[in-house]
């Protein structure tokens, strides 16, 4: 027969999995989670490819009326958040809950910096007569912004409810804090396809 | 173990919780894997009257059984719908792989188990939506296709809707399957010790992570499309039309995998235990099935040979095309050397595994015949591709749907069926499914096209006969259907022995039905999992 009911594994007997198995099980799964988001954006990358590569007059003509310096800011931002969301992490395995709330805090208050940048950059869009339907271009930008905007929302659910867990002292022994490294992981990738997202709509030149 | 029963110190079998809540709020992959098979049988069913209901119209060259011929598109875009995406893609890999994926790998459950639940969950508002969209007729057929779904009265909006809701389902389950073959398999059980139905589940896998989301970014795309008109699939507006087709064939030909190498995983489990030999080429199966699915990712445009797309273009993707054709042909031939000079006992899952191998080779055949650029470009939009894609996905899948259904019966549900019922459903089926579909190559090739209410009078003696067909393959799963249920309804049937074929796979040596914790000891693996060989006599004095 092929097994032996003999176990020599100590965690093999208790019912729940270990620590360390939870641990890199949840990163890992994380991991190719964002994978599947890569690949969502993906058909929008291949599509502004496509279109760029078709029509490269009315992308640079029309990525004139864009604004630079609101985009800029808003970049800025979020690679500022990026780097308070590691500091956090970093703070939640040194067990020090005061500066992973400071820093958590500080992440959400930069994604939602972000999104009122981005509201008002859409109302000024509206205001004149810009929509997703002017033309393809636009139809990307409010596409892909859009598409982005929905992931920093839900970031920021994610990071929200990670300053109440940490509230309640949920990250002190153990290896406990995998729902601040996983949720950093996904904020990275927030921030990530921004940076891909700037210079293809902003800076065609 | 020597002795082939695991003792447990308590067995309460999965099953022995009772009430709603048990099932609704459950965590255990086993009682998750029973919740999908009952859904997704349920709308196989569903799928299958509308198909008879097809059938039984085209019995006859006019318009009869259907007031219109609308009827008749709504008819088939809810066969299509209800087959592929609440049937067949989340099928064997969701039912078959929840219940029996921790068990092979010898671990209590999956790794996110409340994920797993949740993806449950996430499916059924899927189908919720997608049925609720279904009520007023659409009639785009399940692909979707721009511009006619731009243009159509039809709820496209939320029945793609729906679809993205299920691939969301699709994504975490596939996630959550890659993670536990990673991260919990049993000591010892080492990637060369794993059963080929756990291969083939993390190729499946890979392919649902990989292609999921691109159909999902498309299936966004055309609700923004009808939503703000934003043109991306609008020529007038300096769109591309053809560029949905890209998108939705390059999940939707993955996914074709994603529906056939689950089956490829079970119809491995089967052979080696009633052929009592070691599987041949191992390895080389394991393989082919990731090699199937990264072929997979680079044909897509088969689907587009008439769409006008260059023809060198074409003629890459043609040769593509027929490379899958080698990675499918060495597990047939590794299938068939298995058989050679075994024991073979012909049980009725047996007799699902060989229908298998001879339907799923004259459709992966027809496939390679259609790769061809000339021929497809006769063929195109004839029932010669109708009979093709069913004796790939009845024929390959669905065969070994039933075949796992009746090996792992005893496993899931703890009875057992009349096993000479089963043998003459088996025998309806296969019959049925010939007479349903061989016809239709023959129709197709003389250039009747597919989708039609109505057709030429010429074709009659066809239809007619693959109508008769779908008849006895109708009263085949009838039979089968009530063999399997009746069991589940009395307080006997009972199975003699916890593991009745001899397997070597770990599910089979715990109790049947397996208790809620699935081991009592995680056990050690030592051996591969087919060396049937090595321990035939006493894999025989066990049975």
């Amino acid at each position: 027969m092929s097994t032996t009911a003999q176990h020599a594994e100590s965690h093999a007997h208790g019912h729940g999995l270990g620590e360390t198995v939870t641990h890199n099980a949840a990163k890992f799964g994380m991991w190719l989670f964002l994978g599947t988001e890569i690949l969502l954006f993906g058909g929008l990358f291949a599509a502004y490819a496509l279109f760029r590569a078709k029509y490269p007059d009315l992308f640079y003509e029309s990525h004139k009326k864009l604004d630079i310096s609101l985009g800029t800011i808003n970049t800025i931002v979020l690679i500022f958040s990026s780097f308070t969301m590691a500091m956090a992490v970093s703070a939640a395995q040194k067990r020090n809950r005061k500066w992973l709330m400071i820093l958590l805090g500080v992440t959400f208050i930069c994604a939602a910096a972000f999104g009122v940048n981005k509201y008002f950059e859409y109302s000024a869009k509206f205001h004149h007569d810009i929509f997703p339907d002017t033309n393809i271009f636009f139809a990307l930008y409010f596409m892909m912004t859009g598409l982005h905007m929905l992931h920093v929302f839900l970031g920021m659910g994610i990071i929200l409810a990670l300053i109440i867990m940490a509230k309640q002292g949920r990250f002190k022994e153990g290896n406990r804090y995998t729902p601040v490294e996983v949720g950093g992981l996904y904020w990275h990738l927030v921030d990530l396809i921004w940076i891909y997202l700037f210079p293809l709509l902003y800076l065609i030149g | 173990m020597a002795n082939g029963v695991m003792t447990q110190t308590q067995y309460i079998p999965y099953l022995a919780q009772k009430g709603l809540k048990s099932w609704i709020l459950t965590t255990d992959h086993k009682r998750i894997g029973i919740l999908y098979l009952v859904t997704i049988s349920f709308f196989f069913m569903i799928g299958g009257l509308t198909a008879l209901g097809m059938r039984y119209e085209l019995m006859t060259p006019e318009l009869d059984f259907f007031r219109s011929t609308t009827e008749y598109n709504v008819a088939f875009t809810l066969h299509g719908s209800l087959m592929v995406f609440f049937f067949i893609v989340p099928g064997i890999a969701a039912s078959f792989g929840n219940f029996l994926l921790p068990l092979m790998i010898g671990a209590r459950d999956v790794a996110f188990p409340r994920i797993n639940l949740l993806s449950f969950w996430i499916y059924l508002a899927g189908t919720a939506i997608l049925l609720f969209a279904l009520m007023q007729p659409a009639d785009t057929g399940w692909t979707f296709y721009t511009p006619y779904s731009i243009q159509t009265g039809a709820k496209v909006i939320m029945i793609t809707l729906g679809v993205f809701v299920l691939g969301f389902s699709s994504i975490l389950t596939g996630m959550n399957f890659i993670v536990t073959i990673h991260k919990l398999r049993a000591p010892g059980m080492t990637w060369s010790r794993l059963p080929l139905f756990i291969w083939a589940s993390y190729a499946t896998a890979i392919l649902q992570l990989l292609a999921t989301p691109v159909v999902g970014i498309t299936l966004l795309l055309l609700i923004a499309e009808r939503a703000f008109d934003i043109g991306f699939f609008d020529p007038a507006k300096g769109g591309d039309p053809i560029l949905f087709q890209n998108f939705f064939w390059f999940y939707s030909h993955p996914a074709v995998y994603i529906m056939i190498i689950p089956a490829f995983g079970i119809i491995s489990e089967i052979i080696p235990v009633f052929a009592r030999k070691p599987i041949f080429g191992y390895k080389a199966i394991a393989y082919s099935s990731f090699a199937i699915a990264i072929i997979s990712f680079f044909v897509w445009m088969h689907h587009m040979f008439v769409s006008g797309i260059s023809e060198t273009a074409a003629a890459i993707f043609s040769f593509l095309t027929m490379l899958v054709a080698i990675p499918t042909a060495i597990k047939v031939f590794n299938w068939i050397a298995t058989l050679y000079k075994g024991s073979i006992e012909f049980h009725s899952s047996m007799l699902y595994a060989l229908s298998f191998i001879v339907l799923f080779t004259i459709g992966g055949l027809t496939g390679v015949y259609l790769g061809a650029l000339a021929i497809d470009v006769h063929l195109h939009d004839t029932y010669f591709i109708v009979a093709h894609m069913h004796y790939v996905m009845i024929g390959g899948t669905v065969m070994g749907f039933f075949g796992g259904l009746h090996f792992w019966y005893q496993k899931w549900f703890g009875k057992v069926f009349n096993e000479l019922t089963a043998k003459a459903a088996w025998f309806l089926v296969f019959v049925g499914f010939n007479v349903t579909f061989f016809p239709q190559f023959f129709m197709g090739f003389q250039g009747m096209p597919r989708r039609y209410a109505t057709y030429p009078a010429e074709y009659i003696s066809y239809h007619a006969i693959s109508t008769y067909g779908s008849w006895i393959l109708g009263l085949g799963i009838l039979i089968m259907t009530v063999n399997l249920l009746l069991p589940l309804m009395k307080k006997s049937n009972y199975p003699k022995s916890s593991n009745p074929y001899g397997s070597l796979s770990l599910e089979w040596q715990v109790p049947s039905p397996p208790p809620h914790e699935n081991f009592d000891k995680i056990p050690t693996v030592t051996d591969w999992t087919y060396s049937y060989g090595k321990n035939r006599s006493e894999a025989n004095a066990k049975k």
